[in-house]
């Protein structure tokens, strides 16, 4: 007896009990290998910036300046991968050279380490966990500071500033973006006539449409000044200011998809509020922006992920100084516009630069981790709304 | 343009005073004068007049695209929400015109609540539903929402089935509950008249039957004007009907009367199924 088989596609859908159609069938999957690619391409990314961090992360990065050296008469005594260790060599590189070569480099490393500064922070590993996240007392310091100062003597790797510098223009870009988005998606999606909506909605979705370098210039020369003389504050360029133009690059993003949300609740909500005696307002608060709630809500996210990833802006007009403070009104350094303007000048393979690529992977950790949040939530909200919930 | 093919029509006014057997309903509560609507410029409404009576079943019936629909959308001014419509002659709720520029279009929907032939209850909890309409209209006080609420639901028969279940979403219910829903939202607020648009046309026969109870109930406190395409539904609620073809009402007398001995041709053959 033959088995009944399922109803599968099966080779270029002869299973289906059609003809084949192996024209549609390739192009399917076709489609689909795309689209796999999309994945397979943040993968892969991902992977890169892991991997270069990932020495950082597990400890096996040693910025200390004074280590322990030996003397080049001793060579004799030390074996060959002792040797290799601790001229820091790969076995293709030591195989390459001779007693000579190696004895002098022997002699460079004894050199190096009575040039070490004398500062009882030299011995120090900046590069654990606890440098990264924790306060240190440098010397010459009153208390523990979180300091980023790379290329400084002793390299201070302490990721706080940035994370702070981060937070501080996302949360302004957003704190100005999202109120000012929103009401414009209400006014385009529900109170705008027609005529209004024709012109209103790609104006304001061209916004998105100029480069963030040209942001970031507008805002370096033209808004930071004017800013300045309106509130006046003390540093020209600074959080605020990063925050504001950071703002217009994430208004076209929020505004575009929360449109979209609002404007996909079924009229027919709106008829029956207008019916029960609602103003266009009250229909479209009450109602429609409650209906739209997970759409508005992906919005946001979308923003944030906007804001937090941006460099450009960031990199021209927040001043860039790596200070941990409160107030909104002093420079700023962002996690991205280290990487971006660090990466170029680290020693490939150094601890600078395997640090830079931890907060790379810092970031796109941040990202994955707030749109997955999002999507549980969303899928909360409209499961609550359809009433699955 | 438009001007010429108005200037040659010929208008057909009816302004019919039905018999009533009981006198002390003998009151007209919306009046219609020479009510014409234009789409643009295809005219939707021919100089309809016609008085509809308070606290009876008015159905409009007539095939699809007669006007029906759009002479009831009159009645709360939802035409306005549409582009191009432009509205001539008048219509008098409680012998106040309507489009007058002294009238509050708010004030009229909370006085002529209406019911869609989809049932849209908000994506909110059944208790919300009803809730926002009385919010809407200045109620505050919880227990004076909550008292309101229930007295809508009992209305509306729909109490018993929801009690228990108050606060979860209105998209559970099942299409006929949805529909009573919004019919107890439209009467939370007190309506004096109730725009029905085929409430049931989207309905099983069993919950087409409930809505059709409910109607024959509520017709002790409201007005009812409801469009329907089912002739027998037409039959069963309404004390009055009207025939609309092609933007013109063609008879409008007591229901018996336009069922059992229509004096137009036009409503004979429609009404038996001939056409339509």
């Amino acid at each position: 007896m033959a088995k009944q088989d399922k109803r599968s596609v099966g080779w270029m859908g002869l299973k289906r009990g059609h003809r084949a159609r192996p024209l549609e069938w390739i192009v399917e999957k076709f489609i689909f290998m795309v689209s796999l690619s999309a994945i397979v391409m943040v993968f892969l990314i991902f992977l890169f910036v892991a991997r270069e961090a990932l020495p950082v992360a597990l400890g096996q990065t040693n910025s200390s300046l004074v280590k322990k050296t030996i003397a080049p008469d001793q060579m004799e005594k030390l074996s060959r991968t002792e040797l290799m260790e601790y001229l820091e060599l790969t076995p293709k590189q030591f195989a390459q050279m001779d007693k000579e070569t190696l004895k002098d480099l022997m002699l460079v490393k004894v050199e190096a380490a009575a040039e070490a500064p004398n500062d009882k922070d030299a011995p120090l590993n900046t590069t654990t966990w606890s440098m990264l996240f924790k306060p240190h007392q440098w010397t010459g310091y009153d208390q523990p500071e979180y300091i980023w100062q790379p290329i400084s003597q002793i390299h201070k790797y302490n990721l706080v500033p940035l994370i702070i510098g981060s937070l501080k223009t996302t949360l302004i870009a957003l704190l100005f973006a999202v109120p000012l988005a929103l009401a414009a998606a209400i006014y385009v999606s529900q109170l705008a006539d027609p005529k209004t909506k024709e012109w209103l909605k790609p104006a304001i979705e061209l916004l998105a449409g100029i480069p963030s370098v040209v942001l970031g210039f507008f805002a370096l020369l033209v808004m930071a000044s004017v800013m300045q003389a309106v509130f006046g504050y003390q540093s020209r360029l600074n959080a605020f200011v990063a925050g504001i133009a950071l703002a217009l690059a994430v208004i076209p993003v929020v505004f575009s998809i929360a449109e979209d949300a609002l404007t996909s609740v079924p009229r027919s909500f709106t008829q029956a509020a207008l019916a029960l005696g609602s103003s266009k307002w009250q229909a479209a608060w009450k109602i429609v922006l409650p209906a739209a709630i997970p759409g508005v809500f992906a919005a946001v996210v979308l923003g944030f992920g906007r804001a937090i990833g941006e460099t450009m802006v960031v990199l021209m007009a927040s001043g860039n100084a790596s200070i941990v403070s409160g107030s909104l009104f002093d420079s700023t350094r962002s996690m991205t516009a280290t990487i971006a303007a660090e990466l170029a000048e680290t020693v490939f393979g150094g601890h600078h630069y395997r640090i830079l690529f931890l907060i790379g992977a810092l970031l796109f950790i941040v990202t994955f981790l707030s749109n997955m949040v999002a999507d549980i939530v969303i899928h909360r909200l409209k499961a609550k709304l359809e009433g699955k919930a | 343009m438009s001007d010429t093919g108005f200037a040659n029509l010929k208008f057909k006014t009816i302004v019919p005073e039905p018999p009533v057997e009981d006198p002390t309903k003998n009151t007209s509560l919306i009046v219609t004068e020479n009510l014409r609507l234009f789409y643009g410029a295809s005219q939707a409404l021919k100089n309809i007049s016609m008085s509809i009576r308070e606290r009876m079943v008015t159905a409009f019936i007539g095939p699809s695209g007669c006007g029906k629909s759009t002479l009831l959308r009159c009645f709360n001014r939802m035409n306005d929400l549409i582009d191009h419509v432009r509205i001539e002659g008048g219509v008098k709720i409680g012998g106040q015109n309507i489009h007058g520029h002294d009238v509050d279009v708010i004030e009229l929907r909370k006085r002529v609540g209406m019911v869609f032939q989809k049932s849209n209850p908000f994506p909110k909890s059944i208790y919300e539903n009803i809730a926002y309409a009385l919010r809407l209209h200045g109620m505050k006080e919880k227990a004076d929402l909550d008292e309101a609420v229930e007295h809508s639901l009992r209305n509306a028969a729909l109490w018993d089935e929801v009690k228990d279940r108050l606060h979860s979403s209105a998209l559970g219910l099942s299409g006929g509950q949805q529909q009573r829903l919004c019919i107890a939202r439209a009467i939370a607020i007190q309506p004096e008249i109730i725009l029905m648009d085929e409430p049931a046309s989207a309905l099983d026969p069993l919950a087409t039957g409930r809505v059709e109870d409910l109607i024959l109930d509520l017709k002790k406190d409201f007005t009812i004007v409801i469009v329907t395409h089912n002739m027998q539904q037409a039959a069963r609620i309404s004390d009055y009907t009207a025939f609309f073809y092609i933007g013109e009402l063609i008879e409008y007398d007591t229901t018996n009367k336009i069922f059992t001995n229509p004096a137009n041709k036009q409503t004979e053959d429609y009404v038996t199924g001939r056409f339509g």
